[in-house]
């Protein structure tokens, strides 16, 4: 008798002080998030969250009290290892892969978590339908259990999804869309069958080893769900994906925290899904489409070789070399760097850097515009800019420098495409238009690096390698900005 | 269960939501893919509900729910860890003029 009083007593003193401690860290999670966005603050804001993040595990260790905590410690040596050796390894470059790795990781946590409070509770001895073992575990009865089967299901679709996204950021896989014959049915059951055998659990069935295999089964559909669902999307279209999955990742968390009633968990997934939201949303409004376009489109695949200009040949297109570039530059009082997704592939942000810093030596006003959409994640050329030194205050934002081009005497279009094509304004059947875009085009003059006359990822025709004040510097972005350093430094 | 108890969660979850979209909606560009990183990092915070699936104690023996919330500590470790280090990583490389 008196030890079960003493343990009641622990007991309650325990759920006393992690409960405060979980309410500290959801406020110092707020506080984080605040902090970064905000260029100046954002770093503490970083640290502030992973305090919150230790607060919350210590916080949970004293709540759980006289455990055998073995397994957790297990899991969290492992973790933190691969996950640190994963932080140290990555280059910037890699960053779209890395997050969408870790992203991926996250899902299946929340799926395993979703099934091993299933088994817990079996093995604990409770019996009945998923709703009522959840209701003698006092976890929320049929609510409990509906969000079990939820946190399975956008966990494991975060899993596949990101898996995808992993392998074709990585080019482990074609960043083509892959489109598959009947693929909004096949989704639409691969999301109804899932739903339905969540629901059968929390209130149709109660022999434990059927719900394990539906709570399985629902498992392995939406993994399968996640990938048809990913893989018709194509290699521009991720930024939008990236900050969709992110979202997921969130709303799974929130998810797992109905199941297991803990608030902090319901505070910090949805912070997250909603921020990954809002990303979502400006990649979109970025590329002038609908999410559901993009998730739906299919787009680059099928739909824009029938746009217009799709296929036609360039005419009068005009070239320079390295050097004619550099002598156009010397002279230049003013130049804008429109950075893309081919400056990370060459990994030319350092070259591009040393330019800059000769130019501005001969008193150039050097600055770079940053399409919301450039790159594979929101804000990727950014960061690549940043490993280079570039001062974040030389980087602007579309609306901030658009009207300037037309005062630029020289603009250098590194690896962009899309971003910078003039059709998306005035070509009414290209299917670009309504984009918005950098206006390049109104500079004196406008050099573009690019390996060859090929299209970009929409598989349009660019206009503004037609422009008169256009000339096309064909070569790796990286070589041909050494080269025109070179020539700077020997004229 | 208490409806009362599912309404609380209910209004939690609708508030939080409120709260990330005004913080996140005016972040600048530059710091979009730090905050994704990070954000990342933030919902590793399933590891919560993964510890006490990977717990022994009374009530809880061992199991197949230990090992696959072992499994589940280990991937939100990862995630936490990984994200939160890289974006650190990434901050320190954001540097002004001066």
């Amino acid at each position: 008798m008196s030890f079960l009083a003493t343990s009641d007593k622990l007991a309650h003193w325990n759920g006393l002080l992690a409960n405060f401690g979980y309410l500290v860290s959801v406020i110092l999670f707020i506080l984080a998030i605040m902090r970064m966005g905000r260029v100046k603050t954002a770093r503490s804001g970083n640290t502030m969250a992973a305090v919150a993040m230790l607060l919350a595990v210590v916080s949970s260790f004293v709540e759980m009290g006289q455990i055998d905590p073995t397994w957790i410690i297990v899991g969290l040596v492992i973790g933190s290892a691969v996950g640190a050796i994963m932080a140290k390894r990555v280059q910037m470059t890699q960053m779209p892969e890395m997050v969408a790795l870790l992203n991926g990781f996250g899902g299946l946590s929340s799926t395993f978590v979703g099934l091993a409070t299933y088994f817990s509770l079996a093995e604990a001895g409770r019996r009945g339908t998923l709703g009522a073992m959840m209701e003698q575990a006092g976890q929320g009865g049929w609510f409990g259990g509906i969000n079990l089967g939820l946190t399975i299901i956008v966990g494991s679709v975060t899993f596949t999804g990101s898996m995808i996204a992993f392998l074709k950021l990585s080019e482990k896989m074609s960043g083509k869309p892959i489109l598959l014959p009947g693929r909004h049915v096949l989704n639409g059951l691969l999301l109804i069958v899932p739903l339905a055998l969540a629901v059968g659990t929390v209130w149709f069935v109660s022999a434990p080893w059927l719900i394990a295999t539906m709570l399985i089964a629902a498992t392995l559909l939406t993994f399968a769900l996640g990938v048809t669902l990913v893989i018709p999307i194509g290699g521009g279209d991720m930024p939008v994906v990236i900050s969709l999955l992110n979202s997921y990742s969130g709303i799974a968390g929130a998810l797992a925290g109905f199941t297991i009633g803990e608030p902090v968990l319901v505070v910090s997934g949805s912070l997250v899904g909603a921020s990954g939201i809002i990303l979502t949303m400006i990649m979109c409004k970025a590329m002038n489409r609908s999410l559901a376009n993009v998730i739906f489109g299919g787009f680059g695949a099928t739909d824009s070789a029938a746009g217009g200009g799709g296929k036609s040949e360039y005419k009068n297109v005009k070239s320079a070399d390295a050097e004619t570039a550099a002598m156009l530059m010397a002279d230049a009082q003013s130049m804008i760097i429109v950075p893309g997704y081919g400056m990370a592939v060459a990994q030319a942000q350092h070259a591009i850097r040393e330019l800059a810093k000769i130019l501005e030596a001969k008193g150039c006003n050097v600055r770079y515009a940053v399409h919301p959409v450039a790159g594979r994640m929101p804000g990727h050329m950014n960061v690549l800019l940043a490993e280079a030194n570039v001062p974040y205050e030389q980087l602007f934002e579309m609306d901030q420098i658009n009207e300037d081009f037309k005062n630029t005497d020289v603009v250098l279009v590194i690896g962009a495409n899309d971003t910078v094509n003039p059709a998306a304004k005035t070509d009414k059947t290209s299917p670009l238009y309504g984009m918005p875009v950098l206006n390049v085009e109104e500079a004196k003059a406008v050099f573009t690096i690019k390996r060859s006359l090929g299209s970009g990822f929409a598989g349009v025709k660019n206009e503004l390698f037609e422009c008169p004040n256009n000339y096309m510097v064909y070569g790796d972005a990286r070589k041909v900005v050494e080269e025109v350093i070179k020539a700077l430094k020997e004229a | 269960m208490d409806v009362g108890m599912i309404l609380m969660q209910v209004y939690v979850f609708v508030l939080a939501c409120f709260a990330g979209y005004q913080l996140i909606s005016k972040v600048p560009p530059t710091l979009h893919t730090p905050l994704m990183s990070g954000s990342n990092a933030i919902s590793g915070i399933t590891i919560l509900g993964a510890m006490l699936a990977a717990k022994v104690g009374t009530g809880s023996p061992f199991g197949v729910s230990t090992i696959i919330g072992m499994l589940a500590v280990a991937l939100a470790t990862i995630n936490v860890v990984g994200g939160f280090m890289v974006t650190n990583r990434m901050m320190g490389m954001f540097k002004s003029k001066g």
